[in-house]
């Protein structure tokens, strides 16, 4: 029913709260909301609010990448953030926007790995990246990824004494993010190609496509819903995506 | 075992800075934020709704579902996600806590969930979970006798403390650590667990210190929730 009210409103021309269909909602970002986190942000896009927070501890690197450390991204989709969340463990969407999340910073080179190895084939720093949606109207993906790369912003190492952290007391010592990548994502209802969907119009979509962006190449991206795109409507998104990246910058740019 | 001064300058029964906000999770059918120093709870209330699958159902009233949960940055160091049997616990006595206020048999065969996250922890965790939980089950217009608020109370080496801060927690000499919750008219206990070791004569004194403390919390409770029907008016 709602689905085939919003599919008749999008080819009039229009969507639910009156955006245009390239139109995104008001972005905020807020940093430093955690205290006990070695970094954490809010991002709001209209009312769809994710928190953000980094730990980070010390691990040893992969074999195969004897001097770089990582990062792990987990989201969990806590009932708190909307009626159709359940409790357990995560399921296959939040596995989904982790992973989108992970491939947008990773991809990018958002942060330089090797900069995260302590000792060469012993020690690195693991940074773990968790996201915590807290009011789900809809696009969880991009707001997800704008607050974790504000968190990772505000970011700051912890102590380590003799290789070993010091968990709870923190060094001056920033993060340093050489790239900010910014995810768009894109729903198809009927003919409409719509940016930043609302739960109502992530429900009636047929075709969803995830795009991380920076300095106008792309990085990653994530093709989900049950139908395909045309080639030209795939041109169209990527067009979009790197046309606003500008924008969405500005927003990331400020945050501290 | 004396402890003369707290380390944050506050008096033996003042409280940490309180704060209070209602309406935060707009999906919610209520929600609110419930911070004392450094330790802030958010919950949402879901509910009354279906309760699935059916033969939890009970066909007299409601049942009430609380989950407690601590984000994996909320401490010092990461807290894996997920339940713990730590959370589990907290959870039960939380929904205990609340239980006795909220009218259930109004609503038989369904569900009232709520759901508390800690997003920044320094102690009393459990105690400002409940408070933002009273406050969001208020906002969701279900009807209740009475309002909850808790506070944890104990003892810091020689002297009766309200609201253990996480340095008295884990005070050397030891901290016997008692969280309370109150119901506001009424003044009855819901909540009361203890680990440490205090005499008869200073539990009672450590009640009644949160009895005191209850009070204040209660008044922020209040205030905050005014303060949504304050917005409404100006065509918010």
């Amino acid at each position: 029913m709602d689905n085939e009210y919003i599919i008749s409103l999008v080819d009039q021309g229009k969507r639910l709260d009156g955006r245009k269909f390239d139109q995104h909602r008001e972005i905020s970002i807020e940093t430093s909301i955690s205290k006990n986190s070695e970094g954490s942000a809010r991002c709001k896009m209209g009312n769809t609010e994710v928190l953000v927070g980094v730990k980070m501890d010390v691990g040893t690197p992969y074999p195969d990448s004897p001097d770089e450390g990582s990062i792990v991204v987990t989201t969990e989709l806590s009932p708190i953030a909307s009626p159709d969340f359940e409790l357990g463990p995560p399921g296959v969407e939040a596995t989904e926007i982790a992973r989108i999340v992970d491939r947008g910073i990773r991809e990018s080179k958002a942060v330089d790995f090797k900069k995260l190895c302590i000792k060469s084939r012993e020690k690195c720093w693991v940074f773990f990246i968790d996201i915590y949606p807290m009011n789900d109207d809809g696009n969880l993906i991009d707001a997800s990824a704008l607050g974790a790369l504000a968190a990772l912003k505000n970011t700051r190492f912890t102590k380590l004494e003799n290789d070993k952290p010091v968990f709870g007391e923190f060094t001056n010592e920033k993060v340093e993010l050489d790239k900010l990548p910014i995810t768009f994502t894109f729903v198809k209802i009927g003919k409409g190609i719509l940016v930043d969907p609302h739960t109502r119009e992530e429900k009636a979509a047929e075709a969803r496509l995830s795009v991380a962006v920076y300095n106008g190449k792309i990085h990653a991206m994530q093709k989900g819903g049950s139908k395909g795109f045309t080639e030209s409507e795939i041109e169209m998104m990527l067009d979009l995506a790197i046309k606003k990246e500008k924008d969405l910058k500005k927003v990331i740019e400020k945050a501290k | 075992m004396v402890y003369s001064k707290r380390e944050d300058g506050r008096k033996f029964d003042e409280l940490r800075k309180i704060s209070a906000k209602v309406g935060i999770i707009k999906r919610a059918d209520g929600s609110a934020r419930f911070q004392i120093g450094d330790t802030i709870a958010i919950a949402a209330v879901y509910g009354p709704r279906e309760l699935h699958p059916k033969f939890l159902q009970d066909p007299e009233k409601a049942v009430l579902r609380c989950n407690y949960d601590m984000a994996s940055f909320s401490v010092t160091e990461r807290k894996k996600p997920g339940p713990s049997r730590r959370s589990t616990e907290i959870s039960l006595v939380t929904e205990k806590a609340l239980a006795s206020v909220v009218e259930l048999d109004l609503f038989p065969n369904t569900a009232i969930d709520v759901f508390i996250q800690i997003i920044q922890a320094n102690a009393g965790t459990r105690c400002a979970g409940i408070c933002a939980a009273a406050m969001a089950l208020a906002h969701a217009g279900i009807p209740m006798k009475d309002m909850v608020a808790a506070i944890s109370v104990g003892k810091v080496g020689d002297k009766i403390v309200i609201d253990l801060d996480k340095e008295e927690e884990d005070f050397e000499e030891g901290a016997t650590d008692i969280p309370v919750a109150l119901t506001a008219r009424n003044k009855e206990v819901t909540l009361l667990q203890l680990d440490g070791e205090v005499s008869k004569d200073e539990l009672m004194q450590a009640i009644k210190l949160a009895r005191k403390g209850c009070e204040e919390i209660h008044n922020v409770q209040i205030e905050a929730l005014k303060e949504i029907y304050k917005e409404d008016k100006n065509g918010q």
